[in-house]
C-alpha cells in the first residue's frame, strides 16, 4: 500500500472502481433491479447527509427534501433547458455535462443550506425542526410558483443519464466524506456540539460555524441525490419534494441509529428495497413509518441497526480490517 | 372600504379557530416544554367526528340542523378529542418523560403521521363535504357578505376562551396547571399529581382543538384527513408569535395570524400564504424568541 493512501482512502478508490465495473456489467441487469439498485444508492446518499445534521451534529432538520429539490431542478434545468447553451463549453464532451451538472446543483443547495442555515441554527430543538419544516415548505412554494421550471406540473423529459457508476461513485464519495470528516481533528467538534452544546462552547469550539458547515455540507449532497434522482425518475414535481420525502429520510437515519454510519447505510438499504416489496401495500407504508417511528422512539431509541449486533460471528469479524471501520463509533 | 370590512370579518373568524388550536399548544408547552405535533390531527379528529356524529344523529330521527343538535354535535366532537388526546399522551409521550426533547420530538411527529395515515385509510383519502350542523343564513349589511357560520365561529371561540380562561386562573385544577407549568418538581413536591394534570392539559388542549375542527368545518365545509397539516402549522405560528406558553398571547397571535392570512389572501400573492406565514415565524424566531407576550428565559448550566 503507497504511504499517501491510507485505507479509507483505499477503500473509496474501491468502491469507485467497484462502481465503475458495475456499470460495466449493468447491461446484464433487468431495468427493474437497475432502477432499485439506484434509488438505494441515492437514499444512501440522502440518509448519510442527513446523518451528519441529525446523527453526528444532534441538529434537528425536517427539510432535506427541500434541498434534494434544489439541487434536483438545478441539475436538470443545466441538462434540459440550458444544455444548449452548455454544451460548447465542454467542447463536444457531452459525458462532462452530467456530472457538472449534479456538482453545481450541489452547490446551489449548498447556498441554499448557507441561507437557511445561517438564521435558523441559532434555535434549538422543536424550533429547529419547525422552521427547517417550513423552509422546506417554503422552497416547494417557490418552485410551484415558476413557471420556468414548470410550475406545479414539474419538469418531464430529464434525460436519464443516472447510471450506477454515477449513483455508486456518489455514494461512495458521500458516505467517505462524511466518515473522513467527522474522524478528522475538526470533525471531533461535531460529536461534541451534538454530546453537550454548552460544554463545546466552553471548550472554545465555535459551535455556531460547526453547525453551519454540517448544514452546508448535507445540503451539498442532498442536492448532488437530488440531481441522482432527477436524472433517474426523468420527471420532477415540487409535491414530490414534500414534508412526506424529509420524513421518509429521517426513518432512514433513526432506524439506523443517529450518529452511526454502517446503521444508516443498512436502514437506507433495508427501506428502500422493502418500500419496493411493499408496493402493493403503498397506503399502508406511511401508518408502518409511524408506527415504526413512535414504537422504536419509546423501546429502542438508540436504533435498530446499532454495530456491533450482539452477535459471534460480527465480535469475531470486527477485529479484522475492513470491517473494524465500520464497527467504530467516533468517540469525543 | 366594504372590502376592508369583509376581510376583517374574515380574518376574524379565522383568527378565532387558529387561536383555539395554538391554545392548545400553547398549555401542552407549557407543562411538558414540548411541541406536541399530533394537536393538528387533533384538530382533523374533530372535524371528522362532526362530520359522523351529525349524520348518525340525523339518522336516528335527531335534527342536526338546529342550534341545540349544533351545540350537541360540537360537545360530542370536543368530548372524543378530549380522549383521544389523553390517550395519546398516555401511550405515547408518558413512556417518554424522562428522555430528550429529540426524542419526545421524533415520537410526536409519529404520532401526527400515524393519524393522518390511519385517516386515510379509515376515513378515505377524498375530501368529505361538512354538513350544515348549525342552521345557516347569509346577511347582506350594504356590500358586506356575513355567513351566520362566522358569527356562530365568533360567539364559540370567544365563549370557550373566556371558559378556559375562567378554568386556568379561577379553579383549583387551574392553579394545579399552573403551577405545574411554574415548576414541575416544586408542584410535585407540594402534593400536585404531575401526571394527572398532564393529562387534564393533554385533555383541555385537545378539546379545543376538537371545537376548532368542527368550526373550521363549518367554515370551510370540505375535509380530509390531511387538512389539520396547515391549520395546524399556523396555529403553531401563532403560538411562538404570541409567546409560547402564554395563553393570552397564544389568542393574540391566533388573530394576528388570521388577519396576516385573509389579508394576503386578497392580494396577488395569494399563492404565497403559507410561505409568508413561515416569513412571520423565522422573524419572529430570530428578533424575539419570547414572542410578543412572552418571557425571556434564561438558560441555566
Amino acid at each position: 500500500m503507497p504511504s499517501w493512501l491510507n485505507r479509507s482512502q483505499l477503500v473509496l478508490v474501491a468502491a469507485l472502481l467497484a462502481a465503475g465495473l458495475a456499470q460495466f456489467f449493468s447491461n446484464h441487469l433487468d431495468s427493474y433491479v437497475l432502477s432499485v439498485a439506484m434509488g438505494v444508492g441515492i437514499n444512501i446518499v440522502l440518509a448519510s447527509s442527513l446523518n451528519l445534521i441529525n446523527g453526528f451534529t444532534g441538529q434537528f432538520s425536517l427539510g432535506h427534501a427541500g434541498f434534494m429539490a434544489v439541487g434536483a431542478y438545478t441539475s436538470a434545468v443545466l441538462t434540459g433547458k440550458l444544455a444548449a447553451q452548455l454544451n460548447p463549453i465542454f467542447g463536444g464532451h457531452i459525458y462532462l455535462l452530467f456530472p457538472f451538472a449534479l456538482v453545481v446543483g450541489g452547490l446551489v443547495a449548498a447556498v441554499a443550506g448557507g441561507l437557511v442555515g445561517a438564521p435558523s441554527l441559532r434555535l434549538k430543538g422543536d424550533y429547529l425542526a419547525i422552521v427547517t419544516l417550513g423552509f422546506g415548505e417554503i422552497i416547494k412554494v417557490i418552485f410551484q410558483n415558476v413557471e420556468f421550471v414548470g410550475g406545479a406540473k414539474g419538469l418531464n423529459a430529464i434525460p436519464d443519464y443516472s447510471n450506477l457508476f454515477w449513483v455508486f461513485g456518489t455514494t461512495a464519495i458521500t458516505v467517505y466524506t462524511v466518515w473522513a470528516l467527522l474522524n478528522s481533528t475538526y470533525g471531533r467538534g461535531f460529536l461534541a456540539v451534538a454530546d453537550d452544546e454548552i460544554s463545546a462552547e466552553a471548550m472554545g469550539l465555535n459551535t455556531t460555524r460547526y453547525k453551519m458547515v454540517a448544514f452546508v455540507v448535507g445540503a451539498f449532497f442532498a442536492g448532488i441525490a437530488g440531481g441522482l434522482f432527477a436524472h433517474l425518475n426523468n420527471s420532477i414535481n415540487p409535491s414530490g419534494f414534500d414534508f412526506n420525502k424529509s420524513i421518509e429520510i429521517v426513518v432512514m437515519v433513526i432506524l439506523g441509529g443517529m450518529g452511526r454510519h454502517t446503521g444508516v447505510i443498512l436502514s437506507a438499504i433495508l427501506l428502500t428495497v422493502l418500500t419496493e416489496l411493499l408496493r402493493q401495500f403503498g397506503d399502508y407504508r406511511m401508518v408502518i413509518y409511524s408506527l415504526l417511528l413512535i414504537v422504536l422512539m419509546i423501546l429502542r431509541p438508540q436504533g435498530l441497526m446499532v454495530w456491533p449486533f450482539k452477535n459471534p460471528l460480527w465480535f469475531y469479524l470486527k477485529a479484522y480490517w475492513p470491517f473494524r471501520m465500520l464497527a467504530r463509533r467516533p468517540t469525543s | 372600504m366594504t372590502e376592508l370590512l369583509q376581510q376583517v370579518i374574515n380574518g376574524l373568524s379565522l383568527g378565532a379557530i387558529y387561536a383555539l388550536i395554538a391554545l392548545g399548544y400553547t398549555m401542552v408547552y407549557g407543562v411538558l416544554r414540548f411541541i406536541n405535533f399530533a394537536h393538528s390531527d387533533v384538530f382533523m379528529l374533530g372535524a371528522f367526528t362532526a362530520f359522523y356524529s351529525s349524520r348518525a344523529m340525523g339518522r336516528w330521527g335527531f335534527a342536526s340542523g338546529g342550534f341545540l343538535g349544533g351545540l350537541l354535535v360540537l360537545v360530542i366532537s370536543m368530548a372524543a378529542c378530549a380522549a383521544v388526546g389523553i390517550l395519546i399522551e398516555r401511550l405515547a409521550y408518558r413512556p417518554l418523560r424522562k428522555r430528550s426533547t429529540l426524542t419526545v420530538l421524533i415520537t410526536a411527529i409519529g404520532v401526527s403521521l400515524l393519524l393522518q395515515n390511519g385517516g386515510q385509510m379509515v376515513f378515505g383519502v377524498n375530501p368529505k363535504a361538512f354538513p350544515n350542523i348549525f342552521p345557516s343564513q347569509t346577511f347582506k349589511l350594504g356590500g358586506l357578505v356575513i355567513n351566520s357560520n362566522q358569527l356562530v365561529v365568533l360567539g364559540v371561540a370567544l365563549a370557550l376562551l373566556t371558559a378556559l380562561h375562567w378554568i386556568v386562573q379561577r379553579t383549583r385544577i387551574g392553579t394545579a396547571m399552573r403551577a405545574v407549568s411554574f415548576n414541575a418538581t416544586a408542584a410535585s413536591l407540594v402534593g400536585i399529581d404531575t401526571n394527572r394534570i398532564i393529562s387534564f392539559t393533554f385533555g383541555l388542549g385537545s378539546a379545543l382543538a376538537g371545537a376548532g375542527g368542527v368550526l373550521y368545518g363549518m367554515n370551510y365545509p370540505s375535509i380530509e384527513p390531511l387538512m389539520g397539516n396547515s391549520p395546524g402549522l399556523k396555529a403553531f405560528i401563532a403560538a411562538v408569535l404570541g409567546g409560547i406558553g402564554s395563553l393570552p398571547g397564544a389568542a393574540l397571535g391566533g388573530m394576528v395570524l388570521g388577519f396576516v392570512e385573509t389579508g394576503v389572501s386578497g392580494t396577488r400573492w395569494s399563492t404565497y400564504r403559507d410561505a409568508v406565514a413561515f416569513a412571520i415565524l423565522i422573524g419572529i424566531l430570530l428578533f424575539r424568541p419570547a414572542g410578543l407576550l412572552g418571557r425571556n428565559r434564561i438558560e441555566k448550566v
